[in-house]
């Protein structure tokens, strides 16, 4: 610690951060541009001017920039400084002599950076009388808007995409007046965290493209803490409504789980919610294999009753993109026996052998910011890049950690970034990766093999046999595979923080038990390795900790006669087995009630639909790939009948008329009843507040106290404002009015503190800048490594794979756009997506007489498929590859799998 | 006579000393001597008692600047020497002599400084409109390897060392050394901060010196001479001789090698023969375009860094931009500022927006269309683009010449405002 003196008062602050760093912590309004918490100092904007003295005789004093200059014990300064106030000024005013003066109108305004600095500092008056500079603005894509004549070159923008995000296709161009931020020509921006530019940038530059569709004000948006559904990593999320529709999100900060970003997918699937295929409706068919005609909720409810009578075999399937609470609570209607998880008996055994690893330990399961700070990482079949984004992003951080050491003996402080990247140069820490083909995260790579799922895993067995001798060895691994073990073994061993990534990308149990042993043989060595899994969806490892059979056997229970009705909790099951084993569970239910919110293919087959609310319509807790338990808010209240899974199953319940053992009133008695009913879910509980919550005796609104139009929204219906909404549920509420100070980390619906309208009003949230949230961090992990545990390996290694004649593996690819089944259906997304493909190496490809855009016809057992081939040069001779979620009824046939491949018809 | 150690060689008119020739006449004795007998600590140490002092602008002590380098065993691998011939400053061409006339002299001293340091390799990095100079240059580098100055095992020293040319895309933040290295590895040309210096963080991340090519042609003097005879050159404490020279409507336009310390008045009126028939000197800018405008009253100061700063202004480059009578000095002024603003590199917000609105304002008063209260926005310019303020120096620079001006020609600018017209147009 230092102690450093402002304005002649002393703080105590950690010694050598810099003084913007220091100040903003201790909470002093400092502006600023160009630093950003997560990409540091650079110098550039200079807004963050301070006076600097040298003791406490000088009273001369010399303008420094704060992010610039250390905090060392004794340092002096004065923010208020009449000389620093002028240039602080005069810097905005020197910004603002080409930025539009068009607040009013752009669409930034309300929640800018720049008007709020530019209100700090007290520069009002324009003085120049000369034209300003203007640019042209370049198409970017589906998801960004680009408004040049608004920029204020604090560069921030170019340091996220390319230095931060490794993104190649964004760069500066031009020098003096005209310098440009953009492509070198138009085009779709390529980075998947293109979104993050809304955020990053200072002003209107870069907007949400999507928003701008359906504008409204920040302060016109009703906001709630939310988490992302669209991949297993949990990333905080604050979306946005408005009129009943989901509007945009927004980043919601979490030091240990998604920092300050978001991947695309993330931040632009939400659209799916406004989407056309929502079903608003109960539906329900009067007749036997009569069409669907919409109904009230009392008719579908009565339809419902009607099935659920006492000692009516009723089974249920649940979902791993349903919350733990809607789960359970399907389960506790139907009892344990007759509960399904609803994911394919592939997958289920994947994630039980996933929670069972980190569950019995060794290794800890790591949060994103663990993985940004690994220093050798070894990730084993997972593109991470398309299956969890944000994993990627944490892991082209981790590559600096270890020639950071390089600034660290030049005496370069961490945060003075180009500096740091200079001393650095190229150089990368070791990240090896082991894929069925090329991924884009072997831009940063130190080494990527290419194999089949059994041959990365006897790759991960040789390595652990390197690290630890009495692991299992492989028996006829090359020696070139072997060297390439000893070299990741070697740099594994060596590191402080190594890390093994895995997951369910190979469906492969042998590539996971692989990534477990060299985890195992890392802690046998001393290091405390962390084993992180990929899981597909935001709640696979929450409902994978509660249990329940699988879809196959839901199928097999329904086929034995054991379901008289089906309930299907917000799962298309037509996505997770092949198109005649569903087709079989529609034959033998008698009848099949699904509540979800999108139309699919079980909700077409399905005889009583019920509309679910989809993330944002309710609340509820996901548990992340890391073991976190994170809780996530209503946003709005959804219109026509449209009511949460919860509450559709609560009235099931009570239509059964049997006596229950607890209420369901609120949201919390199912919380509590489930922790009440597994021991390793108490901790779901804390976290986040309960309804009952109040913050001196007010509830936090949901709505910021400059929601404008409040009596007037419905005023062409009646001219009587509605009483709000109730919200038992929690301590949130429908409303502008309620406390306005820093809830609980948990309860923060929007960043806004005086004077600060725009994201960075974060600052104020958090206890360091950059660090925790004020009063910790929400969420709670639920698996924390056994203490005791075995020295035991995983078994043997599998043979080497060895191709088949005219057969080849289909292997499922990834696509962070297109394979997740909520976000595809949100427009911008969908515009991403690719098209569907058979992914074949050239060699393959000539021997099946096609080429590049030719036909090839897949042949499955139960199904065939005619798909253009798209040339993969690095997949394994024998391997295929398919768009995992994209082409229909394939992802349901549990890939990886053995297929035919011939040349199609007109290839 | 004074001796001319830099420029005794060159001959005008006439190409310059090829390596034989220039051995005859002496040269790359001292880089023998150098590499031969002494170590590169006794280099530093003689260059450091010289008291040579940088001739890029800012006067800092060569071999001060050296000592920052890492040396020993466990020092960063490689090290590199760079040449900074980016000579774009408006009014200054002193390097282009050098170069173009005796090439074999900056070779020599860049290889004797490269030694000094143990750099590994060594950069020229040349303004692009220098083609001549570049071409002479390739071709000394060239000769220069045929007869083992340069490459493996230098003369048997056991010292060796690699010489390139990197002919610049031309930007003026390219003569900054920091900006200079980021356009070296093919970066923009933005500065970089400092600290890390350059000696510890430079080229490609490794420590890196930056000198001048007046500096460096400087050094096999020093070494062949010893630094007691370098002092002995100058007039003041400043060491050495000095490349000086006018431009503007003076007889003689040119460039001499005088002892550090004559005179403006000398320089003026014994070599550039004073001003032309018909024109009066009115001000004089006396480093070259980024210092600022001293009066006539001035002319009896010594031409070495402490005396044109006590002056108020910078000796700079040491090359004078003479003002006339005849000249609209609001328009000279503003066609200087022009040329900063247009050479902004964009980064920082003072000089990339501060630069450009006092060149509009310029333009305006000097088109008639100024107001009242442009000079006191000109003044806040001045005053708020001072080291410090910016990340680099060339904002502070830029405003040398526009806030001198404002003092010396304030009757200039009030008739420009007040009469809406340039008096001289």
């Amino acid at each position: 610690m230092a102690t450093i003196y402002i304005d002649n008062k002393p703080y105590e602050v950690k010694e050598g951060d810099n003084l913007l760093h220091a100040c903003l912590s201790l909470g002093f309004d400092l502006p600023y541009f160009c630093w950003h918490p997560a990409m540091n100092s650079v110098g550039a904007c200079r807004q963050c001017a301070v006076k600097q003295f040298r003791d406490e005789n000088d009273t001369h004093g010399k303008i420094v920039m704060a992010c610039m200059t250390p905090a060392a014990d004794g340092t002096r300064i004065s923010i208020d400084d009449p000389e620093a106030n002028a240039f602080r000024a005069a810097n905005i005013e020197w910004l603002m002599l080409n930025h539009p003066h068009d607040c009013p109108v752009c669409d930034e305004g309300g929640e800018c950076h720049l008007q709020d600095m530019t209100v700090m500092t007290g520069h009002s008056y324009r003085r120049t009388r000369f034209k300003k500079r203007t640019h042209r603005n370049q198409h970017l894509g589906p998801f960004i808007n680009h408004e040049m004549n608004r920029c204020i070159q604090c560069y921030r923008c170019v340091r996220f995409y390319r230095d931060y995000a490794g993104g190649r296709d964004f760069n500066v161009f031009a020098c003096h007046h005209a310098v440009y931020f953009g492509r070198h020509e138009e085009g779709v921006l390529e980075n998947e965290f293109s979104g993050n530019l809304v955020e990053v940038c200072p002003t209107g530059v870069f907007t949400d493209k999507t928003l701008k569709q359906h504008y409204v004000r920040k302060w016109d948006l009703q906001t709630a803490p939310s988490v992302c559904v669209h991949c297993g990593i949990g990333c905080n999320i604050m979306p946005g409504e408005r009129h009943g529709d989901l509007l945009r999100v927004q980043n919601r900060f979490h030091s240990e789980v998604n920092g300050y970003f978001l991947c695309d997918r993330g931040r632009y699937g939400y659209d799916f919610v406004n989407c056309n295929d929502r079903i608003r409706r109960p539906r329900l068919r009067r007749a036997t294999g009569g069409a669907h005609v919409s109904v009230a909720a009392e008719e579908a409810l009565e339809g419902v009753a009607n099935l659920l009578h006492f000692g009516a075999r009723v089974i249920g399937i649940g979902s791993p993109r349903a919350s733990l609470e809607a789960n359970f609570a399907l389960r506790s209607l139907v009892g344990p026996d007759n509960f399904f998880t609803g994911m394919s008996e592939k997958d289920l055994l994947m994630v039980r052998l996933m929670v069972d690893i980190l569950v019995k330990g060794p290794a800890r399961s790591p949060s994103l910011s663990d993985i940004a700070g690994s220093d050798a990482v070894f990730v084993l079949g997972e593109d991470l890049t398309n299956s969890a984004p944000m994993i990627a992003l944490a892991l082209r951080q981790s590559v600096r950690q270890r020639p950071m050491a390089l600034a660290k003996k030049m005496h370069i402080p961490n945060w003075n970034d180009a500096a740091v990247r200079e001393a650095m140069q190229n150089e990368k820490g070791p990240l090896f990766l082991a894929t069925p083909c090329a991924t884009k995260l072997e831009e940063v790579a130190a080494h990527a093999y290419h194999g089949a799922p059994d041959d990365i895993a006897r790759l991960g067995f040789a390595v652990a046999h390197e690290l630890d001798p009495e692991a299992p060895a492989v028996e006829g691994m090359a020696e070139q595979l072997m060297s390439l073990a000893r070299v990741i073994a070697g740099d594994l061993g060596m590191a402080e923080r190594p890390l093994v990534v895995s997951g369910q990308g190979c469906s492969c149990a042998a590539v996971i038990e692989a990534a477990a042993n060299i985890s195992r043989a890392l802690h046998k060595k001393g290091k405390p390795a962390g084993l992180c899994f990929v899981v597909e969806e935001c709640n696979t490892l929450g409902i994978g900790l509660m249990g329940g059979g699988s879809l196959e056997q839901a199928i097999a229970a329904a086929r034995k006669g054991k379901a008289d009705t089906v309930i299907i909790l917000e799962n298309d099951i037509f996505r997770r087995t092949d198109a005649a084993s569903a087709e079989k569970l529609f034959a033998a239910a008698g009848e099949v009630i699904s509540i979800d919110h999108l139309q699919n293919e079980t909700t077409v087959r399905a005889g009583i639909v019920l509309p679910a609310s989809t993330f944002a319509e309710t609340g509820g807790t996901f548990v992340n790939n890391e073991g976190r338990a994170q809780r996530f808010f209503q946003v709005f209240v959804p219109e026509d009948e449209v009511m949460e899974s919860w509450k559709w199953l609560r009235h099931m319940r009570d239509l059964t008329g049997l006596p229950q053992a607890e209420e369901w009133s609120g949201l919390d008695d199912l919380t509590s009843a489930l922790c009440g009913a597994y021991p390793v879910f108490t901790g779901v509980k804390e976290a986040a507040p309960q309804a009952d919550f109040r913050m001196i005796g007010r509830k936090i609104p949901r709505q910021p106290h400059r929601y404008s139009g409040r009596t007037a929204l419905l005023a062409d219906i009646s001219v009587h404002e509605p009483k709000p909404p109730d919200d038992h549920d929690s301590p949130l509420s429908f409303s502008m009015e309620g406390y306005e100070g820093i809830p609980p980390s948990a309860l923060i619906p929007r960043y806004w503190a005086g004077g600060w309208n725009s994201v960075q009003a974060l600052n104020k949230f958090q206890e360091e800048v950059g660090g925790l949230l004020r009063g910790g961090n929400p969420g709670r992990r639920l698996i924390e490594p056994g203490k005791e545990y075995q020295e035991k390996y995983f078994g043997r290694a599998p043979g080497p794979f060895s191709r088949r004649q005219g057969e080849w593996l289909l292997m499922p690819l990834y696509h962070i756009f297109g394979s997740e089944e909520l976000s595809s259906r949100a427009q911008a997304i969908a515009e991403r997506s690719p098209v569907p493909y058979i992914a074949l190496n050239a060699k393959d490809a000539s021997e099946l007489g096609v080429d590049g855009g030719g036909m090839i016809r897949l042949l499955l057992p139960d199904a065939s498929y005619l798909l253009p081939v798209r040339i993969t040069p690095s997949l394994p001779d024998g391997v295929a590859g398919v768009p995992a979620g994209i082409v229909p009824h394939l992802s349901g046939s549990g890939l990886p799998a053995w297929g035919r491949l011939k040349k199609g018809e007109g290839g | 006579m004074t001796e001319k150690p830099l420029t005794k060689n060159i001959r005008p008119g006439r190409a310059p000393l090829s390596l034989k020739e220039y051995e005859a006449v002496g040269g790359y004795l001292g880089l023998r001597r150098a590499l031969k007998e002494m170590s590169p600590k006794d280099v530093q140490k003689v260059v450091t008692d010289s008291n040579l002092r940088g001739r890029g602008g800012a006067g800092f002590q060569t071999g001060q600047k050296w000592s920052f380098v890492p040396v020993g065993e466990d020092a960063p691998r490689p090290k590199y020497l760079i040449c900074n011939a980016d000579e774009m400053e408006p009014g200054t061409f002193k390097d282009r002599l050098l170069m173009e006339g005796n090439p074999h002299q900056l070779l020599e001293g860049m290889i004797i400084s490269s030694y000094a340091i143990q750099a590994d390799v060594s950069y020229i990095f040349l303004r692009w409109a220098y083609k001549v100079a570049a071409a002479r240059l390739e071709r000394a580098i060239a000769e220069a390897y045929e007869n083992n100055y340069l490459g493996k095992n230098i003369v048997g020293s056991g010292y060796s060392l690699e010489m390139y040319i990197h002919t610049s895309a031309g930007r003026y933040i390219c003569g900054e050394e920091t900006a200079l290295l980021n356009a070296l590895e093919g970066k923009r040309a933005t500065p970089r901060s400092k600290p890390p210096f350059p000696q510890v963080c430079g080229l490609w991340g490794k420590p890196t010196v930056v000198n001048n090519v007046e500096t460096l042609s400087n050094i096999s003097h020093i070494v062949s001479n010893g630094p007691d005879w370098f002092k002995g050159l100058s007039v003041s404490p400043d060491s050495g001789t000095k490349i000086y020279g006018a431009s503007g409507r003076v007889k003689r336009p040119g460039l001499w090698e005088l002892p550090m310390g004559v005179t403006m008045r000398e320089l003026l009126e014994e070599h550039a023969g004073g001003m032309r028939d018909g024109f009066r000197l009115r001000s004089v800018i006396p480093g070259g375009a980024s210092t600022e405008f001293l009066a006539e009253e001035h002319l009896d100061v010594k031409m070495d860094y402490a005396s044109v700063q006590k002056a108020g202004s910078r000796l700079g480059t040491g090359t004078m931009i003479v003002i006339d009578d005849k000249t609209c000095p609001i328009g000279a002024i503003h066609n200087l500022e022009v040329f900063f603003a247009r050479e902004s590199c964009g980064w920082c917000t003072p000089c990339r927006e501060g630069l450009r609105w006092a060149e509009q304002i310029l333009l305006a008063i000097e088109n008639g269309e100024g107001e009242p209260e442009d000079t006191g926005i000109l003044e806040e310019q001045c005053r708020r683009l001072v080291p410090g303020n910016t990340f680099c120096a060339l904002a502070p620079g830029a405003v040398e010449p526009l806030q001198s001006g404002l003092k010396i020609f304030r009757e200039d600018f009030e008739r420009h405002i007040r009469e809406k017209r340039c008096p001289w147009k």
